[in-house]
């Protein structure tokens, strides 16, 4: 167990290394003088050289990219030129929205997806299962943004139960921004439980296969328990992998859900950022954003290893 | 005096099947069967059906379409469907169902042009990190942990930040998203026929290690590569719907399906039409080519058989 | 004189397909008495598993269709509702597997896998039973029973597993042990030793056993009966000395000549052919294209079983009488 920590740790560091060189090659390759563009309208000839300076400029790329590093690792992300923020708390207040569609998210696509997939399985072949699977590729596969739109269209513009845009902070008044939370959640919630819904009932068909499940029902083990304990509780552990996973994916879908809803979270700071060239705040959002998605990998994995008696009992 | 047996005669294996065909020997068949078994999964023809109808519509958009999908002003803006406009029109007075034709265009290349991009380089990177091994390997596979580490659309959008929109840009730009999935499926197939023995007998008569890659490797960890292909064009065209949704796609005029909708989505309480028809259009090709490539997984892959 | 704990009669087991219904198991009858070891021997497929699943009602039905009387304590098990099936399984008549480390669920500790069990049929409390489950392990042979009551299957080898299972077979103390291929998966060595546990451990309860196995070996070991199967078929059934000293039928003859004794010639032997698939079952006995004595006969008549010697019957028309 502690081997398999240190290695998944150790792998963790290793990929977060890697991004970070990925974006910061990224940012290089941005055509045109990156010094000019953090600068932008703030451009006066002194403030040129000090800051090409103190980035480095005049020594060689390995020592640029450290220089970097350096900085992002003590949080200072740069400025932003438009409005002369610090990106770091530009980036931390779009990111803390974004995270809680996500997190709602995943929270109505698992309420909708276990019982679906669970049930699925169960009446395998029957209508039941043919229903409930047409129905989880049909969410899967509908874009998010356009399903957020449909979704405005009658629940906002005609029926009128939920709002059509805006964000409040759950934390701050919990029933005023759930409700607004609703539709956003549901729309990128709706895409995840078609995926995971259908990983549940194929996982639990694979499981009701195995000999073990036979072996406790020839030991007089009841159906329901036979299901609901035995074999759920092999079924889902790769499941919960998958929904943990399914972390990046989802924030990649929140940043177009948010466009939608007029969220004020990542997706809309950063293509906002991009369509006025201020790249720092771009590079913040990136970095952050795939730092937290390496991070819940990295739970998903410990998590894994916590519920896998055969690698938490070596 | 009796019947010859035949290796036909095989004994039944001893737990219930699952399906109704117990006679099945072992082991999926190559050849003609496989046309059989996709053939009954009604989901997969009706991907397949979308699929062609969509490529027949990309194909012939010129003659299928009534109008130039550019001209402005051809019928009244924001019109609800018609029978001159079956589509109705967008806020420009366009006709929307030209659109919606050429549109197929650029999803279509787009969707497929990005996965071939991301297989040829995945594939490659695969091939080699698998076969080679040791530290080519890993730094290979470091790069594409890496990788992967972005949602697809985070690394998209940093990519046009880079390069700039239009549609080669997209494409590659979606490309690099999937080049790590198809690298890792490359990787792990490769790894598992590297132990076989014909691998061990094309070494020992002294074929040279590309030679045995291209010759020997790659045929035979192609079908899992191509279901992930399949399966990953319907990934490809959300992408792109979602980039031009949020502006950074191909440029308008264009008509491209996502900024189709983003267009629309000003005028959605008065004209929902031009949001919700393009949307149906990128719906239906996205549920076909997913039943497709679930269909084409289910067929040439019995061990991920429901 | 016979006190049957179990008694088969007329046993069907088909499986639906594209050729119509295949009938793996055709009309098989046995019983097997009190505190008796029976054997049940065969090639693969011949049915050996699939007759001891369906006593206890563990094949999928459809698409499968069990039809025959299996006799219990006055029920017919094969007509019992899922419940009252329950209550019998694990208690009356337990059931032990192939392959012990796969029968076991992995991500639960073995004691409490255990202790389930006897839950589900005894009435004692928890902290009792916990108990019970350390007795156990420790009777049937595993060291420290009272720490590995908390380990995971995945932390026993094969030959522990199995013993694991033999005392969750009994631990309900039941009338009858169905033991299908229980060493198959282990070592030879192993294979005595969990061999001598059942024994033991049926000889001390009075406990009737339904031994299943393809090797003629260990059924010589243990069994006092012995029944030979063939094609979903019974071909032979006798006692154990019988068996050995007087074979009857062609095939178990075969079997019996193919054992690697300890003088001979050092070459194994073997029977020409394959057991033929169910979709290709022979005309007449189904054993004939592979039978060195076949005649004319013998291809177009089906044999029913007739007697062969004391307490022996066999199902071949060169039996006498």
């Amino acid at each position: 167990m502690l081997r398999f920590l240190l290695s998944r740790v150790g792998q963790t560091v290793a990929v977060l290394v890697t991004v970070s060189v990925i974006i910061f090659a990224l940012m290089r390759l941005i055509p045109g003088d990156p010094i000019l563009m953090m600068l932008g309208d703030d451009f006066t000839e002194e403030a040129y050289q000090k800051l090409r300076a103190k980035l480095g400029f005049d020594r060689s790329i390995v020592v640029q990219y450290l220089i970097w590093l350096q900085a992002i690792l003590r949080g200072d992300l740069g400025d932003s030129y438009l409005n002369h923020e610090l990106v770091s708390r530009l980036v931390w207040d779009a990111f803390l929205p974004t995270l809680s569609l996500v997190v709602a998210s995943m929270i109505v696509g698992i309420l909708v997806a276990v019982p679906s997939g669970i049930v699925a399985a169960m009446r395998k072949d029957s209508a039941w299962d043919w229903g409930s699977m047409g129905f989880a590729i049909f969410v899967y596969s509908m874009p998010s943004f356009w399903k957020g739109i449909v979704l405005i269209w009658i629940f906002s513009v005609h029926l009128r139960w939920f709002p059509a845009m805006g964000y409040v902070a759950p934390w701050e008044d919990f029933w005023g921004g759930l409700w607004r939370l609703a539709l956003p959640a549901v729309t990128l919630g709706t895409f995840f439980s078609g995926l995971v819904a259908r990983i549940i009932r194929s996982s639990l068909l694979e499981v009701l296969d195995l000999d073990y499940i036979k072996a406790a029902r020839a030991r007089g083990v009841r159906r329901a328990a036979l299901v609901y304990r035995h074999a759920l509780a092999n079924a889902l552990i790769p499941v919960v992998t998958i929904i943990g996973l399914q972390f990046g994916t989802l924030l990649g879908g929140a940043v177009l859900t948010e466009t939608v809803f007029g969220i004020p979270g990542m997706g809309r700071l950063t293509v906002a950022a991009i369509l006025n060239r201020d790249y720092a705040v771009v590079q913040g959002a990136i970095l952050l954003g795939v730092f937290a998605v390496v991070i819940v990998n990295l739970a998903v994995d410990l998590t894994y290893a916590f519920l896998n008696p055969r690698i938490r009992v070596a | 005096m009796a019947r010859p047996l035949t290796a036909d005669d095989l004994p039944l294996p001893a737990p219930a099947p699952t399906s109704g065909d117990v006679a099945e020997a072992g082991g999926w068949v190559r050849g003609r069967r496989w046309w059989r078994r996709f053939a009954r999964n009604r989901g997969a023809v009706f991907g397949l059906a979308v699929f062609v109808a969509v490529v027949l519509m990309a194909v012939f958009a010129g003659v299928l379409a009534p109008y130039d999908p550019l001209t402005q002003g051809v019928g009244p803006a924001n019109e609800a469907p018609t029978w001159k406009h079956w589509a109705g029109t967008d806020s420009f007075g366009r006709d929307m169902l030209s659109r919606i034709i050429y549109g197929a265009r650029i999803a279509l290349v787009v969707g497929i042009m990005s996965v071939l991009l991301a297989m040829i380089v995945g594939v490659t990177l695969g091939l080699v990190a698998g076969y080679y091994g040791g530290w080519v390997d890993v730094v290979i596979m470091r790069v594409m942990d890496g990788l992967f580490a972005f949602p697809i659309i985070i690394l998209a959008i940093a990519m046009m930040a880079v390069m700039g929109f239009g549609v080669k840009n997209v494409i590659i730009a979606v490309a690099v998203g999937f080049v790590a999935p198809f690298a890792r499926v490359t990787r792990a197939d490769v790894l598992a026929v590297k132990e076989e023995p014909y691998i061990e007998a094309a070494r020992l008569a002294g074929v040279a290690r590309p030679a045995i890659i291209a010759r020997h490797v790659l045929p035979n960890v192609l079908a899992p590569i191509i279901v992930q292909a399949a399966l990953r064009v319907s990934g490809a065209i959300i992408t792109e719907s979602g980039l031009s949704f949020l502006g950074l796609g191909p440029p308008p005029p264009t008509p491209v399906w996502g900024s189709m909708i983003a267009e629309g989505r000003n005028f959605i309480v008065m004209a929902p039409h031009v949001s919700t028809i393009p949307g149906i259009a990128l719906m239906v090709t996205i549920v076909g080519l997913n039943l497709l490539g679930d269909g084409l997984r289910d067929t040439l892959d019995p061990r991920l058989r429901r | 004189m016979s006190d049957p704990v179990l008694e088969v009669r007329d046993l069907v087991v088909e499986f639906r397909s594209e050729n119509g219904p295949l009938r793996a198991v055709d009309h098989v009858s046995f019983s097997v008495d009190r505190g008796e070891i029976v054997g049940l021997v065969g090639e693969s497929g011949a049915g050996k598993t699939l007759t001891s699943e369906a006593i206890l009602g563990l094949i999928r039905c459809p698409p499968g269709r069990v039809a025959g009387e299996v006799r219990f304590r006055k029920h017919n098990l094969l007509t019992l509702d899922e419940r009252t099936l329950a209550d019998i399984r694990g208690k009356e008549i337990a059931m032990i597997f192939q392959n012990p480390g796969a029968s076991l669920n992995p991500v639960f500790r073995v004691g409490d896998q255990l202790v389930e069990t006897m839950a589900l049929h005894l009435l004692d409390g928890r902290k009792t039973l916990g108990r019970r489950a350390v007795e156990i392990l420790a009777k049937v042979g595993i060291p420290s029973a009272a720490a590995r009551i908390r380990d995971y299957p995945h932390q026993f080898s094969g030959g522990m597993a199995q013993r694991v299972m033999i005392g969750m077979g009994v631990s309900c103390l039941p009338s009858l042990l169905i033991a299908d291929e229980p060493t198959t998966a282990l070592d030879v060595t192993i294979q005595a030793q969990v061999l001598a546990l059942i024994r033991q451990l049926a000889r001390e309860m009075g406990m009737a056993v339904l031994l299943v196995s393809h090797d003629l070996g260990i059924i010589s070991q243990m069994c006092h009966r012995v029944i030979v199967m063939y094609a979903g078929r019974i071909v032979e059934e006798a006692s154990i000395a019988g068996i050995f000293q007087a074979p009857a039928h062609p095939y178990t003859r075969a079997l019996i000549a193919c054992l690697p004794g300890l003088d001979g010639d050092g070459r194994l032997g073997a029977i020409p052919g394959v057991m033929p698939g169910l979709t290709a079952l022979p005309t007449g006995c189904r054993f004939h294209p592979r039978c060195a004595l076949a005649d004319r006969r013998c291809e177009v008549d089906e044999p029913v079983l007739r007697p062969a010697g004391p307490q022996q019957i066999a199902a071949c028309h060169l039996v006498g009488a």
